[in-house]
């Protein structure tokens, strides 16, 4: 611990709460009797079904699978049938309803055949599709494909991977919890990181108000037979956020718009790195996590609950009391309210944090901005959020963002300290979703305007091509004419020449057609029937004579 | 006095190259105004502003021969973001036009539709796909919403379904928050 350790700018020190819930062992939370498992956990395209209605699925199997490279299969938690695969309500702000797969539990919690994987003889692409095969993302908050993250790059090389024990925010103790209690394990998972990333360092960063999670990961790590060194860092939030840890283990910054591995380093949660380590060693997909459940409940603690579990039954589980004002997906600084507690828990879902009047008193009414600049101060980025307050209260979204909106972790450091109680973070949310939106807008109007004027480029071609179809037709006939020695012009006199003859081909055309037509009974014939043929003629020349006399001899007599 | 004018000749001759060249080197193709106004406008390529499609408006407007109130699709959001660009006040929608509506995709009942192709022929993007006595269907993620399929179809079989907000196109809104009063 000798290690020289640096500090980002702001933060701040909330109450910490964490000793209400990470006294307790770790329970397993009875299996639902449903279990409604959403599509749409991870950051990317959302799973696709791979199952119907009706089937019977064991714990484990693939149930929907992951649809690209930044994507995630889904598994059933637990052995059953499938009951229904359609809109369900899910834990989003919004309360809008996805896609979600529900699974009528048998009771039996059977397995579905899985074994270990053999990561060192494997393909790191081939390990990299199995691990988002086998659901893995990253359990800290963001649920990144951990199989995406886990690519060091084009340089095939990542020196240091930071493994994140900060757990900064308050009331949050699920991975405390788990380090205490499965050291060994993560540090298992560490190893397969450290084999595809090609790290030689490797930091865990646990705040110091962890000392019993500390000690456990200290202890497992002297057990390896590679270099980890577990740091304690100070305590502040949000010490656990990616770019804070890396800066306060490193003093490295991430800069604006790169990627960690830009830098020669990767940050991992220790909730992804134990999932990964049941993955490889046991051949386990992510279908279970740890969840706090603390707050204003009787038994606060941390459950091992399976994705798809609804929350009020961890609620029930940990002894719900009256009084209670609401739940929140997360910490008290960066949680999400839930619109209802039918959602299920689902691999996002670190905390569930119930509130009540005397825990989260109502903010007081919010006052303008005073511009004071204590959120910039308390801002662990580095961005000015009175004035990201300023530009996206008015919709200048354009300077928002050269104010660098985008580095914004909405940790809400500056909504904490503002002595306005402004909720400044739902500010910066609102304009981030509004700047994507204007962008999708965007991509759509460029699509729509890039195949109208391939269509009226079409029609164009197609108007040209028949113009030219008719003229290279006429032009066929008309060489065709001058190829033929009857037209009898001299060639190469001109267009009037030319067109004579096709008059005279045409006139001779119409001759031949009529000659064609004309009876051909009369020619070449026998004297005989010559003779014949003049007889009857002659005869009929003495009927029209005939014909013709009375007549005239009736005009004769009158 | 003739080294003086012969210089000044000089200049003129070079300079003059100069101008000549870049006139040609660096010609700009087509209205970049009109260019920067198709960007505004919406695509959506259904000609009520009464222009065959968002180009001709725009170059339309270019020209000054067309006013810039005449888009419903764009909105007030886009004459206010029109009357930004060309430095001019913005102005009410032209209700004459048409009013703007929420964002739909055409629907077709392809138990209805008898595959008579007109509304393949009337879509400015080519977002229908289907063929001569074939059941059709719409390219929902291609539709603008332009509605210009809907008079030719000779059994009324298209209807507009306005696209519901669902997780994906979720947007945060903005926030209300309560103020203290003060005085």
């Amino acid at each position: 611990m000798s290690r020289e350790l640096h500090t980002f700018k702001g933060g701040v020190h909330p109450p910490e709460h964490k000793t209400e819930s990470n006294g307790h062992p770790i329970h397993a939370a009875p299996l639902p009797r449903k279990l409604v498992i959403p599509l749409r956990q991870h950051i990317g395209n959302p799973a696709k079904p791979v199952v119907e209605v009706g089937d019977h699925v064991k714990k484990g199997q693939m149930i929907a699978a992951a649809d690209g490279a930044i994507s995630v299969a889904v598994h059933a938690s637990s052995s059953g049938t499938v009951t229904a695969i359609d809109l369900q309500p899910v834990p989003h702000i919004s309360g809008l309803p996805d896609l979600c797969i529900t699974i009528e539990t048998d009771g039996r919690d059977e397995w579905i055949a899985h074994a270990p994987l053999d990561y060192r003889t494997m393909a790191p692409a081939d390990l990299r599709m199995k691990l988002r095969d086998l659901g893995l993302a990253g359990l800290g908050g963001a649920v990144f494909p951990t199989g995406a993250k886990l690519n060091p790059g084009p340089t095939q090389h990542c020196p240091t991977l930071i493994i994140n024990g900060g757990e900064c925010e308050p009331w949050i103790t699920c991975d405390d919890v788990l380090m205490r209690h499965h050291a060994d394990e993560i540090l298992q998972g560490v190893a397969v990181m450290r084999h595809l990333m090609g790290s030689t360092e490797i930091l865990v960063g646990i705040e110091d108000n962890k000392p019993e999670a500390i000690a456990a990961m200290q202890a497992a790590a002297d057990r390896l037979d590679f270099a980890v060194e577990v740091i304690a860092v100070p305590t502040l939030y949000p010490s656990g956020g990616a770019k804070q840890i890396t800066e306060i283990l490193t003093g490295k910054q991430v800069p604006s718009g790169k990627r960690s591995t830009d830098v020669g380093l990767q940050v991992f949660n220790v909730g992804t790195t134990y999932a990964l380590a049941r993955a490889v060693h046991h051949g386990e997909p992510l279908i279970s996590r740890l969840v706090t459940v603390t707050g204003h409940v009787l038994r606060p603690q941390n459950f091992e609950v399976l994705i798809g579990t609804p929350m009020h039954m961890l609620i029930t589980l940990a002894g719900d009391r009256d009084g209670t004002t609401g739940v929140l997906m997360g910490g008290p600084m960066m949680g999400m309210p839930m619109p209802n507690l039918d959602v299920p828990v689902v691999k996002a879902t670190n905390c569930l944090l119930v509130k009540s009047r005397e825990l989260f008193p109502p903010l007081p009414k919010a006052l303008p901005c005073i511009r004071c600049t204590r959120c910039a101060d308390a801002c662990p980025a580095e961005l000015q959020p009175q004035e990201l307050f300023r530009f996206s209260k008015v919709g200048d979204f354009g300077r928002a963002q050269e104010y660098h909106l985008f580095d914004c972790i909405e940790c809400g450091c500056c909504s904490y300290v503002c002595p306005s109680h402004i909720p400044l973070v739902d500010f910066y949310r609102y304009a981030k979703s509004e700047i994507w939106a204007h962008e999708k807008d965007k991509r759509a109007s460029d699509l729509a305007r890039e195949r109208h004027e391939f269509r009226q480029f079409r029609q164009e071609r197609e108007k040209k091509e028949k113009a030219e179809k008719l003229a290279a037709k006429a032009q066929a006939k008309r060489a065709e004419l001058a190829a033929e020695p009857a037209a009898g012009a001299p060639p190469g006199s001109g267009d009037a020449d030319a067109r004579k003859a096709l008059i005279a081909a045409a006139l001779a055309r119409a001759q031949a057609r009529k000659t064609e037509v004309a009876p051909k009974n009369t020619d070449n014939l026998s004297p005989d029937t010559q003779h014949e043929i003049e007889e009857i003629e002659a005869r009929r020349a003495k009927i029209r004579e005939l014909a013709r006399k009375p007549l005239e001899s009736k005009e004769n007599n009158t | 006095m003739l080294a003086a004018i012969l210089v000044m000749v000089g200049i003129a001759v070079v300079t003059g190259l100069i101008l000549g060249w870049s006139a040609i080197r660096f010609k700009v193709e087509g209205n970049p105004l009109a260019e920067k106004i198709d960007a505004i406008l919406p695509q959506t390529q259904c000609g009520q502003c009464g222009f065959p499609g968002c180009r001709p408006y725009a170059e339309a407007i270019a020209k000054g021969e067309a006013d810039i109130n005449q888009c419903p699709p764009g909105g007030e959001e886009g004459v206010k973001k029109l009357a930004d660009l060309l430095g001019i006040e913005p102005k009410s929608l032209d209700e004459t036009h048409g009013a703007t509506k929420p964002k739909s995709v055409a629907f077709i009942d392809e138990q209805t539709c008898i595959g008579c192709t007109l509304c393949i022929q009337a879509c400015p993007v080519d977002a229908i796909s289907g063929a001569a006595k074939q059941m059709h269907t719409i390219i929902a993620a291609e539709c603008t919403g332009c509605e210009l399929c809907l008079p030719p179809c000779p059994v009324d079989c298209i209807s507009m379904v306005p696209i519901a907000e669902d997780l994906p196109h979720w947007k945060w809104k903005h926030p209300v928050i309560e103020l203290k009063r003060i005085a």
